[in-house]
This record gives C-alpha cells, sequence and structure tokens, in this order.
C-alpha cells in the first residue's frame, strides 16, 4: 500500500484553473447528492448509480479528477467552504422532506464515527470492531443524560464522547498490550460484551430501551418544526445542521491530526513499532491517543444519532453495525477521510433507496469488502502523502 | 577526541538455547569509526539489538557517556544519543522522504495536542524549521533527494533508501551511530558512493562515532580506525584491520564459517 504523490497536471481541464474545476465539481456533487437522496423509485436511482459510473470514467479520463485534487490541496479553505455550503444546499432542498434529512444526517453521523475509526485504523492501525459500541455508549449517555439531568444537551454530547472514551480506557490496556490480530478480538469481545450487557440491564431499559431526550440550543428546541419565510420545514432539518457542523469538526481535528507530528508518530506506529521505538516514540502514547481520539467521535455521533431518533435499544448497536464501520473506513481508502465520507455515503444511503441491497446488506458489504482488499487494497480514494500545509511552497 | 563513549562488559544474550552473546566486551572511543565484523549469526546484529534496548540483555552491563543504560527502553536509549539503521531496511515505505527523516527527529518535535491540533500557526513555524533541517541534511548526500522530499519512500532504489535511513538516524544528532550493513542489497559502485557520504558525514561532524557492521573486507579496510571481530558471540580479536586481517583465529573463524 503505497502512498502516491500528485503529479501536477500540465494543462488542466479545459483550460480553467484548477479552483474553478473544484468549484464545478462540488456544485455537480451538489445536485447529484440531492437527487439522490430525494430519488424515489428504483430506476431512478438504478439511472444515478450509471451516471456516477459514467462520470467517474469521464473524470479521470479528461484529468478534471486530477484537478479537483489540486484544487482541494492548493485552495483548501475555499474548497471546504464550498463543500459545506454544498451540504447547507441540499439540506435547503430538502427542507420538507423527513425521510431524507434522516438519511443526510445519519450519513454525517456514520462519517463522523467512521472519521474516528480512520485514526484508529487507517492511521495507527488498531482495527477496532467495537465502533457501535462506542457510538451506543454515546446514545445511551444521551438518553440518561436528557431524561434525569438538567445538563444542556449541548453538553451532553461533549458528554457521550467522553463517556466513550473514559470506557475506551478500561479496553486500551489489553487493546495495547496485545498486536495485531489480538488487539481485533478484544474488540469484537467489547462489543459483543455491550449489547449483552445492556440487554440484562433494567436500569438501562434491557431489550426495550430508553427514551432520548431532544437536543435543544438556548430555548431551540430541535424537534419542533422550524419555519423560514412562513413555510414550515422538517424538524430533521435542525439535527441535519448540527449534524452537519458536528462533521465538519471531526472532519477539521482529523485533518489536523493527520497533518502534525502527531499523525506522524501514528503511521510511524503503524507501520513498525519496533523502529517507532527506535527514535523515542511512545508506541503505547500513540496507541492510547489515537484510540481515544476515535472513541471521542464516535461517542459524540452516537449521542447526537440518539436525540435524533429518540429511542434506543440494544439492537442499535450491534456488532453488524460495527462491521460497517470497518466497512466504512475499508471501502474508503484507509487513511483518507475523503474517502470515508464517500463511502460513508454509500454504505449508508444505497441499502435505503434499494431494497435488494437492503435485504442482504450485511452479506453484501461483507462481498464488498473482500472483493476492494483482493482487487483495490488502498479503497476507491487512495490515501495521498501527507502534506503538512496544504498549498505550503507550491508543494502538492 | 578521547575517552570512552561506549563501554560493554561482559555482555550475554541468550534466546532460549542460543547464545547469541557470550561475555561480549566492546568499547568505542569518541569521534572513531569502529568495524563489527565476523561471520553469520555471530551476534553482530544482536548486540545492536540490545544496546538500542530491544533485547534486554541477560548478563552484562553497558556504559554510555557515562551513564548504565543496561536495561533502558529503546526510546530511553535514543534519548541518551544514540541513533541505529537496520540490516533489513526498517523504513516506512508508504511514507515521503521528510516523514522518514522527521520521525528519527522525534525527540525534539513538539508531541502537545494544543500545539499539534489547535495553534497551527506555531505548529507551521515549526515544521518549516524542521523541513529545512532535514532538506540541508539529506543534500549532504544527495541533492536530487532533496528536491523530492514529498516523494515516498517506497518507489526509490536501494542505495536512496540506505541513504535516507542514515539521515533519518543523523536529524537527531547523535553521539553514536550504529549502521548494521548499510551496503547490503547494494552494487560495488554504490556501496563506494554510500561510504564516501558516511566518511563526509563524519568529517562534518566532530565527535561522532560510528559502529560499523560490514561483511566486504575493502569497505572495513577503507573506513574503519578499529575492529571489533566476533564469532559465536564473543570477541575473538581486536585491532586495526592490518592487524585483525593477519591474525590466525580471524583467518580460522572465516574459513572455518565458509
Ligand atoms: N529474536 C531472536 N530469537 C531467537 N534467536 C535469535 C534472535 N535474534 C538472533 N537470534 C540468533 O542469535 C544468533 C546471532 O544472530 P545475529 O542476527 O546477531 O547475527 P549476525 O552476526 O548479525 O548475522 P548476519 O551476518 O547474518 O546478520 C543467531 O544464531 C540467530 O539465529
Ligand atoms: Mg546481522
Amino acid at each position: 500500500m503505497t502512498a502516491k504523490t500528485l503529479d501536477l497536471p500540465k494543462k488542466s481541464w479545459l483550460g480553467l484553473p484548477a479552483l474553478a474545476i473544484g468549484l464545478i465539481f462540488v456544485a455537480l456533487v451538489t445536485v447529484y447528492g440531492w437527487l439522490f437522496l430525494h430519488a424515489e423509485s428504483e430506476m431512478e436511482v438504478l439511472a444515478l448509480l450509471v451516471a456516477a459510473a459514467i462520470g467517474v470514467v469521464a473524470g479521470t479520463r479528461s484529468g478534471a479528477t486530477r484537478n479537483v485534487s489540486v484544487a482541494m490541496n492548493q485552495h483548501s479553505g475555499i474548497m471546504n467552504a464550498a463543500i459545506i455550503g454544498g451540504v447547507l444546499v441540499v439540506i435547503g432542498l430538502l427542507s420538507q422532506e423527513h425521510f431524507s434529512l434522516l438519511m443526510l444526517t445519519s450519513v454525517l453521523l456514520y462519517l463522523t464515527a467512521a472519521l474516528g475509526l480512520n485514526v484508529q485504523f487507517g492511521y495507527t492501525g488498531m482495527v477496532n470492531f467495537a465502533g457501535a459500541a462506542f457510538f451506543g455508549i454515546g446514545a445511551y449517555t444521551a438518553a440518561v443524560m436528557t431524561m434525569h439531568t438538567g445538563v444542556p444537551p449541548l453538553l451532553i454530547l461533549l458528554c457521550g464522547g467522553v463517556a466513550a472514551a473514559l470506557i475506551g480506557f478500561v479496553l486500551v490496556l489489553p487493546v495495547v498490550r496485545t498486536r495485531g490480530h489480538y488487539s481485533a478480538v478484544v474488540t469484537i469481545a467489547f462489543a459483543v460484551l455491550f449489547k449483552t450487557f445492556l440487554e440484562v440491564n433494567d436500569v438501562l431499559g434491557g431489550p426495550q430501551g430508553l427514551t432520548v431526550g431532544s437536543m435543544s440550543i438556548l430555548g431551540w428546541d430541535f424537534n419542533s418544526s422550524p419555519t423560514l419565510f412562513g413555510v414550515e420545514m422538517s424538524f430533521y432539518v435542525n439535527y441535519a445542521l448540527l449534524g452537519t457542523v458536528l462533521a465538519a469538526v471531526a472532519f477539521m481535528f482529523t485533518r489536523r491530526l493527520e497533518r502534525s507530528w502527531l499523525g506522524l508518530t501514528l503511521d510511524s506506529v503503524r507501520l513498525d513499532e519496533t523502529a517507532s521505538a527506535c527514535f523515542g516514540i511512545g508506541v503505547t502514547r500513540a496507541k492510547i491517543l489515537a484510540f481515544t481520539f476515535g472513541n471521542v467521535l464516535a461517542g459524540t455521533a452516537g449521542a447526537l444519532y440518539g436525540m435524533m431518533i429518540s429511542f434506543i435499544a440494544p439492537t442499535s448497536f450491534t456488532f453488524s453495525d460495527s462491521l460497517l464501520l470497518v466497512a466504512i473506513v475499508l471501502l474508503g481508502g484507509m487513511g483518507n477521510p475523503w474517502g470515508t465520507a464517500v463511502a460513508a455515503a454509500i454504505v449508508v444511503v444505497l441499502p435505503e433507496k434499494l431494497q435488494i441491497i437492503q435485504e442482504y446488506r450485511f452479506l453484501l458489504f461483507s462481498v464488498l469488502v473482500i472483493v476492494m482488499l483482493l482487487f483495490r487494497p488502498d479503497g476507491l480514494l487512495p490515501r495521498q502523502i501527507r502534506t503538512y500545509i496544504p498549498g505550503w511552497r507550491k508543494q502538492p | 577526541m578521547s575517552g570512552r563513549l561506549l563501554e560493554i562488559t561482559q555482555l550475554s544474550k541468550r534466546f532460549g538455547g542460543v547464545t547469541a552473546l557470550d561475555q561480549f566486551e566492546m568499547t568505542v572511543n569518541r569521534g572513531e569509526i569502529l568495524g563489527l565484523i565476523g561471520p553469520n549469526g555471530s551476534g553482530k546484529t544482536t548486540s545492536f539489538n540490545v544496546v538500542t534496548g530491544i533485547y534486554a540483555p541477560s548478563q552484562g552491563k553497558i556504559l554510555f557517556d557515562g551513564q548504565d543504560i543496561t536495561g533502558f527502553t529503546p526510546q530511553q536509549v535514543y534519548k541518551a544519543g544514540v541513533a541505529r539503521t537496520f540490516q533489513r531496511s526498517r523504513l516506512c515505505l508508504p511514507l515521503s522522504i521528510l516523514d522518514n527523516i522527521m520521525i528519527g527527529n522525534y525527540g525534539r518535535l513538539s508531541k502537545g495536542l494544543w500545539f499539534n491540533l489547535i495553534n497551527r500557526r506555531a505548529f507551521q513555524a515549526e515544521f518549516e524549521e524542521g523541513f529545512d533541517q532535514a532538506q540541508a541534511l539529506i543534500r549532504t548526500f544527495s541533492a536530487s533527494l532533496a528536491d523530492r522530499m514529498f516523494e515516498p519512500v517506497g518507489s526509490l532504489p536501494m542505495i536512496e533508501r540506505r541513504r535516507i535511513e542514515i539521515c533519518r538516524a543523523l536529524i537527531s544528532r547523535p553521539k553514536l551511530l550504529l549502521l548494521d550493513e548499510p551496503s547490503a542489497g547494494m552494487t560495488h559502485d554504490e556501496t563506494k558512493q554510500l561510504m564516501d557520504d558516511i566518511l563526509d558525514v563524519r568529517s562534518r561532524i566532530a565527535d561522532l562515532s560510528v559502529v560499523i557492521i560490514e561483511h566486504e573486507m575493502g569497505v572495513i579496510e577503507r573506513i574503519t580506525d578499529r575492529c571489533i571481530v566476533l564469532n559465536y558471540g564473543r570477541k575473538i580479536c581486536e585491532g586495526t584491520y592490518g592487524q585483525i586481517s593477519t591474525d590466525p583465529e580471524v583467518q580460522q573463524a572465516y574459513l572455518g564459517a565458509e
């Protein structure tokens, strides 16, 4: 798995500057995302999938994709703003549609959790098969705290992350002590234990689960429908907006982590623990950092998820869901947060849109992961060489 | 320039029934290049692994720069001022040249969360300083590598990888550099180039001591001040190249091993 450097294309597509192409790309993806979330018949969905395939091939052939990467690196500020703008536009266009917004927000929250896993797995090489459990810890924390305390819900989100991190500390010792596959086994055991614990624990609602209070910020109740210019919108708009903020913040910190000495340390630990130690790198410290960072993201996302769906049960956070999170990281490309974003969208939305995938989704995603590992081990969007400061001294 | 930097006494290392090091003795003086030679499996690499803390010694004592470093972790040994390369090159192949060299400078990098994640301005300043330093160092080995700091190491030929590995060890400005068969896998001409580089570096860094494990006797003759010969984990001879190459026991060890 060698990362690739970006060759700056000699001539850009249609002679346009890279930034223009980047912005056109974001606009296209925005429209596409809206159409896809909006699509109702399976025919529409299939047509959109074909369009995506054609778009990918055309983009690669014409060199436009290259220009998009260049734009991302050299104008990262503008591009990131444009992408967030794109998400906001999609939320606006779908503002009446409960189900589409629920899906969009789920993508954003799964993305947040998967970014955490990406730090653990993609950068540090620690496979975490308990991602959904940490997500669930956040959701259950939210349930208990919204119903039994007066803590402001925004703070409860953070508490969800902190709770996941604290419970993660219990696991961290065996995970850090064991190497490779054994640490994966520890997390599997934890994922199973977590679900069983919830099922037998009456205080936490047992198999029936718990009700979660809604999010509210300074009197703005997220479960009431907002109105804009006299038009009433779905209450999910609130959650979609906050989900966007959460995912954007998670993305920013994941990126900054990668583009720092700490990110370098995590890569070094993944690639060669012994050599790392010979250059003073604290292997255990690096692993604890990555594990905690990831669990905080998963827990925070889970807390908001719980508030959004307002009712949670042990079956919402199963081992299969943990597998889906791992699949997102693998599919997208280990260590590439953009890949994680693309994969999160595919894995969350596609099964909802195509009945056939819904029924066999675990089977299909397992096959997909195996096929990817065999034929495209670097994922849909392979990770690129670390650029610490994008655009610095014309570096790619 | 006189004085002892490293003193190893009565060092033994056993792996189950195998005694890889047997009452091994070695002294490295400040500023010298010491050759460590011996037949395959005689314990040369093991001696590096024990000094750098990868393996705890079964017995014996290691003094470095006046400090007892016996039983230190690899991290502690690095902090004390020992850096090394590996027999089978252990670079991070998917990472860039810059990344690999910066790993060697870990001791000097700021590791705080605030610094790395929030205070990006301070990070950029430190990054630029680190980049310039790494680039200047690699330029002394190869100007073309210095212009490709963001290329993955995995795409480079062996000789370039060895150079990067040596830079990774040197960037921390160690007092002692341990080179484990730096010429392994290279052609005769490449080996010669690399040895020129090593001599060049040594002439520019005053007081740097080097221990080099090497199979090619031509190399040993050319670059070492002194040699130690190992056989079955024991030191069997010590002296200049001229002295050890005529020693009957050494000749016997090599002939016996062939
Ligand atoms: N981790 C280990 N576990 C068990 N035995 C080991 C280990 N490391 C080394 N040995 C054994 O110790 C002995 C010395 O090995 P070492 O690698 O130090 O030799 P060397 O002199 O570096 O040889 P070479 O010239 O082939 O590199 C060998 O018999 C080897 O099999
Ligand atoms: Mg060896």
